[in-house]
């Protein structure tokens, strides 16, 4: 239970909690993206450290080294970083696309606009 | 550090950059953990592909983010909660970089010790990725493919006709 063998998870916590926190308090597309990816690192560098053997040495077989590190967590970790790219693509070309129809990329914005429609709609 | 500037500045663009240096660090972080692989993709792809198209959308919107109120309190309240219980959650975990850890102790070793013999090239990493786990790569592939497929389809009509149709909605 000592501080010192958490300290990667708690830097964890605090990276996490810092994209969660960008995701939902932040009106701009671009920023919420950012956000996401924040969390998605976090949550690779829990995979990583959990991995890690102290000690150890990168997985790549050689002379000489007796202790290697965990290789799994490494392989999850890359196809994560690939299919993170991926969604960080769709999401940002959807804010392209709302950027094109409504002009902006920004949530306040998006809502007047959507209220003046349904005024349109009332009055009509 | 680096994270909180990049949610803090308004300036996509240093947003943006922020964020590619606070990919690298990350890289520098792997190699440390012994994550070489991961870290040469973290680099390229990371800070690499997802700063270029950030920046190809910030070159379509606009460059400055709206100015939003200095701290969103129920945003903070949120997250204030879910960070304590994920502190609380944390404390239960195996102690960082012990050799005896559950992660390390169930087939871990098989791969360790198996991944020569069975398969003729040093870098496990590789070996799990292409080999034992081909199928599972391929299935990458396809989500990749369709998320190819979605930003075509959302964004190959021209922006012009894009833009007649929305007003003829309109009208």
């Amino acid at each position: 239970m000592d501080l010192l063998g958490h300290y990667n998870y708690y830097v964890v916590v605090v990276l996490m909690m810092i994209g969660f926190y960008a995701v939902i308090a932040r009106g701009n597309m671009a920023k919420k993206i950012m956000g996401l990816n924040l969390f998605q690192t976090s949550a690779f560098i829990l995979f990583i450290s959990a991995g890690k053997i102290l000690g150890g040495a990168t997985p790549i077989l050689r002379d000489g080294v007796e202790v290697y590190s965990n290789p799994l967590p490494h392989v999850l970790i890359l196809t994560a970083i690939v299919v993170g790219v991926a969604t960080t693509a769709v999401g940002l070309a959807l804010a392209v696309r709302i950027n094109e129809a409504y002009g902006s990329i920004e949530d306040d914005l998006l809502t007047e606009v959507e209220d003046a429609d349904e005024d349109d709609e009332g009055t009509a | 550090m680096v994270a909180v500037a990049v949610v803090a500045s308004r300036d996509l663009f240093s947003a943006a950059m922020l964020f590619a240096i606070y990919s690298l660090l990350s890289a520098a972080l792997f190699v440390v953990l012994d994550a070489g692989d991961v870290a040469l993709t973290e680099a390229a792809v990371g800070a690499g592909i997802s700063t270029i198209l950030v920046l190809a959308v910030l070159a379509l919107a606009k460059r400055y983010e709206h100015p939003v109120k200095a701290l969103n309190l129920p945003a903070l309240a949120v997250v204030t909660v879910t960070g304590a219980c994920l502190f609380w959650a944390v404390s239960d975990l195996p102690d960082f970089g012990a050799a005896d850890n559950p992660v390390q102790t169930h087939v871990a070793p098989y791969y360790v010790n198996e991944t020569y013999n069975d398969m003729g090239i040093p870098n496990m990493v590789a070996a799990v990725l292409a080999s034992y786990r081909s199928i599972d790569t391929f299935g990458e592939v396809i989500v990749i493919f369709t998320a190819g497929l979605g930003v075509f389809a959302l964004l190959s009509v021209p922006p012009k006709r894009r833009r007649r149709r929305s007003r003829e909605d309109d009208q």
